[in-house]
């Protein structure tokens, strides 16, 4: 058998699989990305509320793909709410996958980073209309390497 | 390309022919026997494959037509032997009919830059299938571009056969080309190659086979089939990855400009231009992959050996013994024509768990390897209605033990994720 240390798909995870925090949509969403990961077809929409100083009045998010993407994206509105476009900003890669948990080989490190990628976006992506963007773009939003998988010939 | 009936018992001894591959012989995550189930991605190689290619490195390597030295006499006698019996393999013509490329994508390439801008026009029309890999779908995009020519597609029935009544209204006189995979990477399905071929020429087309899934599964007879192109890879049938081959007819290669330019591919270089070269050295411009097309003579010798009839047959008896194991489990929906009607693929969906979860879990619970995505076939999952299915393609080491852990795998799967 799989030793727990080894294990990805641990309680935590699946819980957040099967019972997510925030998933749907905000009330009043003034910032909003949405990104497909082209390796399986994974996809992430982050929504964002932002207030004052750039406080996280609500956060959710909504998607569909593996497990590991979608308790990914759980975790990190969890993680998220209340806080400000600041923390997003200073979340890096390696702290996003700690805060996942189980230690992910380096293709399923991209299901996990997905949403985290689709934050750092959604943050300067104000819906039309809204009143304020969340910063000025700074480079901190990846790109999204088209990665095509081992069928490449 | 026949078929026969997948209940047939296999004429191969597949477990004493994975006594040849070193690779298959390892235990993964310290215990678990390696099952090996990802064969349409690339298949693994034989010792007498790694052995000459060592060889070739330690005993007769130099660049190919260049020096006026032993080594390089060697190095070009392995090269052009390698081109011969790869001609032999797919009964080409003569070997100026075989172009040594990197792999069955730039095969593509090379036909859709040289012989597509030379002569498709704005209008012209370009028919593909639905199920195509995206490397017979993407270079015919790009052509189209460039010429604003149009692309088409032949449909496919849920079941994934093509459906041939559309040729009718599809091919007509504007149709310059109809490209077209012999076997689908993700289905499985084994098309009409022959019938698709005497259609496009009817209507006055070519014809260009992707058969990077066929050439090494089933026997291939390109005078057979009449085709005009045939472009394949050595990593998919035993051989080193870096190369592939372009069959085209003569008439056809000596009518195309050179595709790349540089050093091997002239007849005559002068200050103010140059001249082309003869066949097939026309379309290798640069030192081509030499020592894997040398590895390829041993990867010929070792299907030839087994017999590609023998393997065809092998992998309809591993399909339909999965079809059978596959089917028994609650929740397992196969894609794709029932078992006679395609190559050693075997694609599937379970129920409410996403394909990278079950490549996951059968890969870290009984050390299974399969592919889990869209497999590089994304308009054909597109028509299926799925963003992702897991995949199991099988080659002659392949046993039907190797289904079982699979089935046992896929029984782990379902019991891990179904908790409340």
């Amino acid at each position: 058998m799989v030793s727990e240390q080894d294990e990805i798909y641990q309680e935590r995870i699946l819980d957040h699989y099967e019972d997510p925090y925030h998933r749907g949509h905000c009330a009043h969403a003034t910032h909003r990305h949405s990104e497909t990961n082209p390796l399986c077809g994974d996809v992430i929409q982050m929504e964002l509320q932002l207030g004052d100083g750039g406080r996280i009045e609500e956060i959710y998010f909504d998607g569909e793909g593996c497990r590991i993407s979608q308790a990914a994206a759980s975790i990190l509105t969890e993680y998220m709410d209340g806080k400000t476009i600041e923390d997003v900003k200073k979340l890096s890669a390696p702290e996003m996958l700690e805060l996942f948990g189980p230690k992910l080989s380096v293709l399923r490190q991209k299901c996990c980073l997905l949403s985290w990628k689709v934050l750092q976006s959604a943050v300067h992506s104000p819906i039309d209309g809204s009143a304020r963007d969340g910063s000025s773009a700074d480079g901190e939003a990846t790109s999204n390497p088209a990665e095509n998988g081992d069928d490449a010939r | 390309m026949s078929t026969t009936k997948p209940t047939a018992a296999s004429p191969l001894d597949a477990a004493s022919l994975r006594a040849d591959f070193p690779i298959l012989a390892q235990s993964i995550y310290d215990d678990r026997r390696l099952v090996y189930l990802d064969n349409a991605a690339s298949t693994q190689r034989p010792r007498q494959v790694i052995r000459a290619l060592s060889d070739c490195y330690e005993k007769t390597y130099a660049n190919v037509h260049r020096g006026i030295h032993w080594l390089s006499e060697q190095s070009t006698d392995g090269y052009e032997l390698a081109r011969e019996r790869l001609r032999g393999f797919i009964n080409a013509a003569s070997s100026d009919e075989i172009i040594f490329t990197s792999g069955t994508t730039m095969s593509i390439n090379l036909v859709a830059r040289s012989w597509g801008d030379a002569n498709l026009r704005a209008g012209d029309e370009i028919l593909l299938t639905t199920m195509e890999h995206h490397s017979n779908m993407v270079p015919w995009y790009q052509l189209a571009e460039r010429t604003g020519a149009v692309v088409r597609h032949i449909p496919i029935s849920d079941d994934g056969l093509l459906m041939l009544d559309a040729l009718d209204e599809l091919l007509g006189p504007r149709t310059k080309l109809v490209a077209v995979t012999a076997v689908s990477n993700t289905l499985g399905t084994i098309n009409p190659i022959r019938t698709l071929a005497d259609r496009a020429h009817e209507a006055g087309a070519l014809i260009l086979v992707d058969a990077a899934q066929s050439v090494p599964h089933l026997p291939t007879d390109v005078a057979e089939l009449g085709v005009d192109f045939l472009a394949f890879s050595g990593h998919k049938m035993l051989g080193p990855s870096g190369v592939g081959v372009l069959y085209g007819r003569r008439e056809l290669l000596e009518a195309m400009p050179p595709f790349l330019g540089g050093g091997n591919m002239i007849g005559e270089v002068r200050l103010d231009g140059f001249l082309p070269g003869e066949l097939p050295a026309k379309f290798e411009a640069g030192t081509p992959p030499i020592a894997p097309a040398i590895a390829m003579t041993a990867a010929v010798d070792y299907l030839e050996n087994v017999g590609v009839d023998a393997i065809h047959a092998h992998e309809q008896h591993l399909t339909g013994y999965a079809h059978e194991a596959l089917g028994n489990i609650s929740g397992v929906h196969i894609i794709g024509p029932p078992p006679e009607e395609k190559a050693g693929i075997v694609t599937f969906m379970l129920d409410g768990i996403h394909a990278h979860d079950v490549a996951e879990v059968i890969n870290r619970h009984c050390g299974v390897a399969v592919r889990a995505g869209h497999h590089c076939t994304m308009p054909l999952h597109a028509r299926l209605g799925v963003t992702a299915t897991t995949r199991a393609s099988f080659y002659l080491y392949n046993t039907t033990d190797d289904v079982d852990t699979l089935a046992e795998g896929l029984e782990i799967t379902i019991r891990k994720f179904r908790r409340k």
